[in-house]
């Protein structure tokens, strides 16, 4: 190869009688339809030869206007929307409205609805991570992890199904608690799951972390300082892996994560492998996490006992005309919620999702503005994409974890 | 314990600003600051760079739009302090001529945040890098967070199969965009109903 390089070089002019050439920098349009941008992600890159040099995101595709027609909607329409939102990860998305509601209205759900919450909370945990894990290797070449995650992903919908009715769009967590308790036999059956999806993660781990051709793809690829993280405002795994040991559920513990006993790993380069294997360990402790909410979960109502806030039972209403009326008034005008502001955020799969509530005092929120995650994940694809090549794009974008639903809202 | 830290907090962010910020409180267990718009720059490196506070990353930067104000936006920063594990927002006030001093040179993260309270409520951001539209179509015009803003919009869209094109069309509604009023008795009335007031003796 250099004695080839060497002939050639002697056959050119050099020094100043070599002909000057300009190489103009290349600008190429990634997305909004590439089965590797994620969703509508449409990227200019200004590329030098196969060189990144400037990464320009161009999003709004899926602009839905969210938060204007939140506006327009009485507190509880509006939990709908938030499923909506990552729709890879519906109920932290709620969890976070709920807990901002609950705080302006001054309650707090009852201990059961908070642990089938953080139950919840961590298998929709799971469900993200187990898509993006394996999207992240699709993208990067390997298609295998990707048909046996889904496989363990029907199985988990298959829980949200049973105690809300739906496979993605849950609307469960509400203000005041959850809609309704969990049906007989859905523990056990999460338990079970518990028990063999350990050696799902073994198996995906086999085919990826000492895969040379994942380890060429991933490791020092879109390396992000602990500094640049916290610059960027990244929060979850991906500033876990640049070695921040942050997270929401053991910093601000909301609901009933106080009482769980979890670790955080964090990662120590901050490269897609870390965010990698960071999420990896992630889906083992939120295993924990469900085992010890199962098991110290107590009995008692699952929504607080308040017919201003929360509907009353069915059995109820074919007796007595008052709770026939608060029916009809909490599914019409709603509750009315008193003046205030408020932050709440969680810890969602992504990393922090917050929703910044302003309440007038009538029966709709005045402002709603949802942060997600991954809106700054991908401000930072400039920076961490630059000197990468094309091919490496993909699998930054892959290991940012990026859901166009939250992104645009 | 927290609120107390919370308060002390509040303290010496009035004490170290008292020229930049108009006040400090505590409300739903959360530390508000409101600033005075012109010196946000210094109340921002001060909450980021002080020893007590050490506001290391930008959370959220949003509009709030009220229309019936002097001033009628608000734009709300949110800190988060991982060293402290606290959190704090501030507030300033802007209409639709003044604008307000971008915070991107203290933190990247602002960048996109700014361009999306230009592009949702006109908000401008003087010294921005970069202040295009960032989450409505191109070439779309107004600004549809703000409250007189209809929810429909005015303008929608569909492809043309006789000119091969997307064409912009004004907003045609089968049915028009209804807004109950919801105010009721069930909260408690306070105006009084035409032929009440004889119950209260008050013959007219």
């Amino acid at each position: 190869m250099s004695e080839a390089r060497d002939t050639l070089m002697k056959d050119q002019p050099v020094g100043a009688d070599a002909p000057q050439v300009q190489i103009k920098n290349f600008t190429m349009n990634f997305g909004p339809q590439h089965p590797a941008a994620h969703g509508v992600l449409r990227l200019v890159l200004e590329m030098d030869g196969e060189v990144i040099e400037r990464a320009d995101a161009h999003i709004g595709l899926l602009h839905r206007g969210t938060e204007k027609l939140i506006e327009y909607k009485t507190y509880l329409q509006a939990v709908p929307y938030f499923d909506r939102l990552d729709y890879v990860s519906p109920m932290c998305m709620e969890h976070a409205y709920a807990l901002a509601v609950e705080k302006l209205l001054g309650i707090t759900a009852p201990p059961r609805a908070q642990y089938i919450r953080v139950l919840y909370a961590e298998i929709t945990r799971i469900l993200n991570h187990l898509l993006n894990i394996t999207a992240f290797a699709l993208d990067v070449g390997a298609i295998t992890p990707f048909l046996w995650g889904f496989e363990e992903r029907e199985r988990l919908m298959e829980f949200y199904e049973r105690v809300c009715g739906a496979r993605l769009h849950a609307a469960y967590f509400r203000p005041g608690g959850v809609h309704q308790d969990l049906p007989t036999g859905l523990a056990e059956d999460i338990l079970g799951f518990c028990d063999t999806f350990p050696k799902v993660i073994d198996d995906i781990e086999e085919l990826l972390t000492e895969n040379r051709i994942f380890r060429q793809r991933t490791v020092d690829i879109g390396i992000v300082s602990a500094q640049q993280a916290q610059d960027w405002g990244f929060a979850g795994p991906m500033l876990r892996a640049s070695g921040v040991p942050w997270d929401l559920r053991r910093a601000q513990p909301y609901d009933a994560y106080a009482a769980m006993d979890f670790d955080v790993p964090i990662g120590k380069n901050g490269d897609c492998f870390d965010r990698y294997l960071v999420r990896i360990e992630e889906m083992r402790q939120s295993l924990r996490i469900i085992r010890q909410a199962l098991a110290q979960m107590p009995p008692g109502p699952v929504k607080v006992n308040d017919r201003k806030v929360a509907p009353p039972p069915r059995g109820e209403m074919k007796q007595s005309m008052e709770a026939l009326i608060h029916h009809f008034k909490l599914y019409t005008e709603g509750y009315h919620v008193p003046a205030g502001e408020t932050y709440c955020a969680v810890e969602a799969p992504k990393g922090e999702f917050g929703v910044y509530l302003v309440a007038d005092g009538s029966n709709r929120p005045y402002r709603c503005k949802i942060r997600s995650p991954d809106y700054c994940f991908l401000q930072g694809i400039d920076f961490m994409s630059k000197g990468h090549m094309l091919a490496d794009v993909v699998a930054i974008i892959g290991s940012m974890d990026i859901v166009f639903g939250s992104i645009d809202r | 314990m927290a609120a107390e830290a919370l308060k002390e907090l509040g303290d010496h962010i009035k004490g170290a600003l008292s020229a930049d910020v108009f006040a400090t409180s505590i409300t739903h267990g959360q530390l508000v600051v409101t600033a005075k718009r012109e010196s946000i720059l210094r109340v921002m490196a001060f909450l980021r760079d002080d020893s007590k506070c050490r506001f290391a990353v930008l959370v959220d930067l949003c509009g709030v739009d009220y229309p019936d104000r002097a001033e009628r936006f608000e734009v709300v920063y949110h800190l988060l302090s991982l060293a402290l594990n606290q959190r704090i927002r501030v507030k300033v006030t802007a209409d639709e001529e003044t604008p307000v001093p971008s915070v991107t040179g203290l933190w990247s993260a602002a960048g996109w945040f700014e361009r999306e309270a230009w592009d949702l409520f006109g908000i401008y951001f003087s010294d921005h890098p970069d202040l295009r539209r960032l989450l409505t179509d191109y070439g779309f015009e107004g600004h549809p967070l703000r409250k007189d803003f209809p929810l429909t919009g005015y303008v929608e869209l569909r492809y043309d199969e006789e000119q091969k094109r997307v064409v912009y069309e004004k907003v045609k509604l089968k049915q028009e965009f209804r807004s109950f009023d919801f105010l009721s008795p069930w909260e408690g009335m306070n105006e009084i109903l035409p032929g009440d007031e004889k119950a209260r003796g008050q013959t007219p």
